[in-house]
């Protein structure tokens, strides 16, 4: 069976991560199996870890006022999940449901947090990668904002 | 040069707001012959005249484009019917890149109504399969209602040789496909960046979107080929109607290697 290490190391989230600071991470990491249907959270909740899909696929999922819950993303295998567990007050700003059995690694964030803090290079790497992910949202946010396809222009 | 006249033969509703017409010419002689990429002008008597893209097989009998209603003239040809009568002048425009990316890889990225026009592409390329590497179209619309050839593309999942995703930008509880902009589906899409064809689409803020999204996963400037569109008039290079920076696109478009276009395309108002 493959350590929490090898596991993440095949994720294309921590490509070219060395070795090292994969160990490190594995020491916050878990395996975590959710059943169709299930969250993995909920809106508004404390964001107590993020997650790398490994099998399945997950909605990510909003309230709002008139259609209700609505699927605002789709995330598979590779794609990683959320970042609220990084900026305070540390509330997932959605929620997210398994759409088929998915299984995922969830990394602790107040662990991982803490490892940030004391390694200055593993906290680099991480808020790189993270930067990453946050810009990808926004874009894809400003383009459904844009409703870009209801025009031609 | 004169419209040539061509007889409906058949309309099909797409969606709510788009249609397909298939032509024939009205003299019974053969249709015009076009290249993936190009466009006609389509004359609605009485009313004028828009540039549609062919969005049929360009060895199909018949003359195929698909069209949105957007606004006077496409409204009042979303009420043809067969036997209606228009006229045709075509074919303009410079094609999809089919040749140069044989050999390599393929992206096809299509928003919305960006996937008519390169539809041809899809058929040439399944028509001729073993000229191309790893073939990859991807697909988004706003909701499932808007999905546009929806048993072809069901067709073209299905096999082994084409890799197809749709996305749309907003779910409802029936749909359990991928939900998220086109460019989401991107990084992980099967090809190979270095050496890969991408041709886009769309919308001109998704291309730009897209287009940005290829660079971040290593696709050259020089690959990436997009088709843009402006308001036309003669669709033949005389007045200036089309015209974007120093180009015009009626002669040297609607089809654009992105490198070429990067700097004007950029400047776009969001
Ligand atoms: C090379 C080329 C290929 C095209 N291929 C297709 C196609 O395959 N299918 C299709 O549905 N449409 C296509 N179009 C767009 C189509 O030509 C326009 O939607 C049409 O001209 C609108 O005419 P209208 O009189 O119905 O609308 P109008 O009353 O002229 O305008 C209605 C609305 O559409 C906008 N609009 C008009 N023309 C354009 C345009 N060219 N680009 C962006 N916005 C526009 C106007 O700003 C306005 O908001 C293509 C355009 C070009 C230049
Ligand atoms: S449409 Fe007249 S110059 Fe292009």
């Amino acid at each position: 069976m493959k350590t929490l290490a090898e596991l993440l190391a095949t994720h294309p989230f921590f490509r070219d991560f060395s070795p090292e600071h994969l160990e490190l991470l594995s020491g916050c990491a878990s395996q975590q199996r959710v059943d169709e249907g299930d969250f993995l959270f909920r809106e508004g909740e404390v964001a107590k870890a993020f997650y790398v899909v490994r099998h399945g696929s997950i909605a990510v999922t909003a309230v709002t006022p008139h259609q209700g819950l609505v699927t605002i993303q789709t995330l598979g295998e590779g794609d990683v999940l959320g970042w609220s567990w990084l900026v305070k007050p540390y509330r997932w700003h959605f929620g997210a449901r398994a759409l088929e059995p998915t299984v995922v690694v969830g990394l602790d964030a107040a662990c991982v947090r803490g490892k940030c803090d004391q390694d200055s290079k593993f906290g680099y790497e991480m808020m790189r990668r993270f930067a990453q992910v946050m810009a990808s949202r926004l874009e894809a946010t400003h383009l459904q904002l844009m409703n870009v396809y209801e025009n031609r222009s | 040069m004169v419209p040539e006249l061509y007889r409906v033969q058949r309309v099909r509703q797409e969606t709510h707001d788009t249609f397909t017409l298939e032509l024939r010419p009205q003299s019974g002689a053969a249709r015009l012959t076009f290249k993936p990429g190009q466009f006609n002008m389509l004359y609605i008597f009485g009313t004028g005249e828009v540039p549609i893209s062919v969005s049929g097989n360009p060895t199909g009998a018949t003359l195929v484009h698909t069209t949105r209603a957007v606004g006077r003239v496409t409204h009042v040809m979303s009420r043809l019917r067969a036997g209606d009568v228009i006229g045709v002048r075509g074919p303009f425009g410079a094609p999809w890149p089919i040749d140069l990316a044989r050999g390599h890889d393929l992206v096809i990225v299509a928003g919305g109504i960006g996937l008519p026009p390169l539809r041809p592409v899809i058929y040439h390329v399944l028509a001729h399969r073993g000229d191309y590497g790893r073939v990859v179209l991807l697909y988004g619309t706003r909701t499932p209602e808007d999905i546009l050839f929806r048993a072809e593309l069901e067709r073209w999942r299905a096999r082994f040789d084409l890799e197809l995703h749709v996305t749309v930008d907003r779910g409802t509880p029936s749909w359990h496909g991928n939900v998220g902009v086109v460019t989401s589906l991107i990084p992980k899409a099967p090809f190979d960046a270095r050496s890969a064809f991408a041709m886009i689409c769309g919308p001109e803020v998704m291309i730009r979107f897209t287009a940005m999204e290829l660079e971040r996963r290593g696709v050259g400037t020089d690959h990436i080929y997009v088709s843009l569109e402006r308001n036309m008039k003669c669709a033949v290079g005389f007045c200036g109607h089309c015209q974007f920076g120093p180009h015009f696109v009626c002669r040297e478009g609607p089809v654009f290697a992105y490198d070429r276009v990067e700097d004007l395309v950029h400047r776009w108002e969001v």
